[in-house]
């Protein structure tokens, strides 16, 4: 069995940070593997670690090599091996409309012909929250969206899904495999990568692919979204900030507290 | 020109984004000079129709198949409509439910996808506007395509809801049985248990400044302190430090206390839909760009650690060696 994960790493903010043109700085930028696919890696290795068969956890990420920490980071954490697509064509990319990065990671699915794909729900800076269903449609596959948590019967090709729907509320659904799952956070508990498997990671198979490799060329990347404007939104707090010491802050709090009856005295 | 919005519904209730989803589409129908059609798929398809019969919308077509939500079922039906109505903007919700089926419609019927939107501007071509990098900055995109698929987000746009003089109609989807991969099999509810947030008159959330498990007995000897209830935000939940039944935000529970006091908790839109309408808000954030001060009314910007130890002891508590 082979499950196929997808691995994005994912730019976060500083506190402070600067616009330059159409994104943010690339100063103000950190980098790191998505929450999401971190739960996504650590479902795929559970499965992995449970099933008596030989099961091969294969990671995917579309981005250039600066991304190849984050990728040996999934593979400390056990997978298997990794693809990496880049090329000079996706440079430019802005992945804006969700079908491009789908038509990429579609490709290596098509080669690498798993019997099960993990995708975070979303990933944290874009949130497009799409990518793993369009990636489904993509493969004629079937899918599930924003699952927390999954029973694999893999002789009777079925996942036994939880769907996290809003208010508490959890759908109880079975998905005929192969599959794309889409992966919540707290499905499981990421483990952190011991030094043991970061000295692993070294040594296992991180192959680059270049679109042509996959069979694509630059017309992947064309799309009509186009980015006009990024801004910092305009602050609508009215909020009575209390300045000074921690002791005259939460005096004026406690003084609040009082007022509004919450405690006595 | 049509613009076509899809209702959602679930175990017999249309929800709100459905009736938000209709004051989108009647805005961009207006700029656009078209027509709103609206679809309502599964469950009491004529009773939900009824309600969905809102000013602005000029049809609703009533797809008549199973109870509740299977995304083959909706990506069959609005692929089909879409092949009859050929419409020029698509707008889904931007639910679990929305996000399960949108980028499968989008993808069957090659249309740019923009999800998560938050506004709608249109001229000579169509401009959404959406947050990144969790809501720190606004971002808009010009869609250069005639055609285009939205999913736009909960609670952004009002309800519509005076009466309006919709047709209503029944649509024939030829959905293929067979061809449905998933079966829902029921639903649970989860963080049910022994406390009630919900019934809470003062809350004190716990969020991702807490940094790690040992620390958060800190903030429930300031809810002990004050005789309040302890919650949390879901970063808390997910890493099992606290039950489910004290998640505050919308895949958890939505409260709406005298006083909701958040600790560490930065204020992603999934939180606040949960907490938005307690009557006082106060935040403890170190970081004073933190969404949470945007519908706070009264905040601490500096460490937590410095100030809720502070806050234990004016009200006769210690605070925990942590």
């Amino acid at each position: 069995m082979k499950v196929l994960v997808t691995v994005k790493e994912v730019a976060e903010v500083d506190d402070e940070f600067e616009i330059s043109g159409l994104d943010i700085d690339e100063a103000s930028l950190e980098y790191d593997l998505n929450e999401w696919d971190d739960y996504a890696v650590e479902e795929a290795v559970q499965i992995a670690e449970a099933s008596d068969d030989d099961v091969e956890v294969v990671t995917v990420t579309v981005g250039p090599e600066r991304a190849e920490e984050t990728v040996r980071m999934a593979l400390a954490k056990g997978a298997d091996r990794a693809v990496r697509v880049w090329d000079d064509a996706l440079e430019g990319a802005q992945f804006l409309d969700v079908g491009t990065k789908a038509d990429v990671i579609a490709a290596v699915a098509e080669a690498e012909e798993p019997d099960l794909i993990l995708s975070g729900v979303q990933a944290s800076d874009d949130s497009n929250g799409a990518t793993g269903v369009a990636l489904a449609e993509r493969l004629d596959l079937e899918w599930a969206a924003v699952v927390n948590d999954l029973e694999l019967d893999a002789e009777a090709g079925i996942a036994s899904v939880h769907r996290e729907l809003e208010g508490g509320i959890e759908e109880l659904t079975d998905v005929e495999l192969p599959a794309v799952l889409t992966i919540q956070t707290g499905i499981n508990e990421p483990r952190y990568a011991s030094l043991r498997g970061i000295r692993q990671a070294q040594r296992k198979p991180l192959e680059t692919e270049s679109l042509g490799d996959i069979g694509l060329d630059a017309s992947v990347v064309d799309s009509p979204v186009e980015r006009t404007s990024m801004y910092e939104p305009e602050s609508e707090s009215d909020a009575v900030v209390w300045d000074g010491s921690a002791d005259e802050t939460a005096g004026e709090l406690a003084e609040l507290l009082r007022e509004k009856g919450v405690v006595e005295g | 020109m049509t613009v076509l919005a899809v209702a959602e519904h679930r175990r017999g209730d249309l929800r709100d984004v459905s009736f938000e989803l209709l004051t989108a589409g009647r805005e961009l129908a207006a700029e656009l000079d078209a027509d709103l059609a609206v679809a309502v798929i599964g469950g009491d398809v004529e009773g939900f129709a009824e309600e969905l019969n809102r000013e602005g919308v000029d049809t609703i077509y009533t797809v008549e198949n199973g109870e509740e939500f299977n995304h083959g079922v909706y990506a069959q039906a609005v692929e089909e409509l879409s092949a009859e109505l050929d419409p020029t903007a698509l707008l889904m919700p931007n639910s679990v439910n929305g996000l399960d089926y949108a980028p499968a419609v989008a993808g069957s019927l090659d249309l740019p996808l923009v999800t998560d939107v938050i506004g709608i501007e249109s001229g000579e071509t169509v401009e959404v506007v959406r947050e990144q990098y969790g809501g720190k900055v606004e971002t808009t995109y010009e869609i250069g395509s005639e055609r285009y698929a939205l999913t736009i987000r909960a609670a952004e746009w009002p309800p519509a809801d005076s009466a309006g003089d919709a047709t209503i109609e029944a649509f024939e989807a030829d959905v293929d049985e067979d061809a449905l991969g998933t079966t829902v099999r029921g639903f649970e509810e989860v963080g049910s248990g022994d406390v009630d947030i919900t019934d809470a008159d003062v809350l004190v959330s716990v969020g991702r400044g807490i940094g790690e498990e040992e620390n958060v007995p800190l903030v429930e000897e300031l809810a002990d302190a004050l005789g309040a209830t302890l919650s949390s935000s879901r970063p808390i939940v997910d890493n099992g430090w606290l039950p489910q039944n004290r998640q505050v935000g919308q895949s958890g529970k939505v409260v709406t206390p005298d006083v909701y006091i958040a600790v560490g908790i930065s204020g992603a839109v999934q939180h606040v839909a949960g907490m938005k309408g307690a009557d006082t808000i106060v935040a403890i954030n170190s970081d004073p760009n933190a969404p949470i001060y945007d519908i706070a009314d009264y905040g601490i910007v500096d460490d937590l650690f410095e100030v809720v130890p502070r806050l234990i002891e004016e009200f006769g508590g210690q605070a925990p060696e942590i």
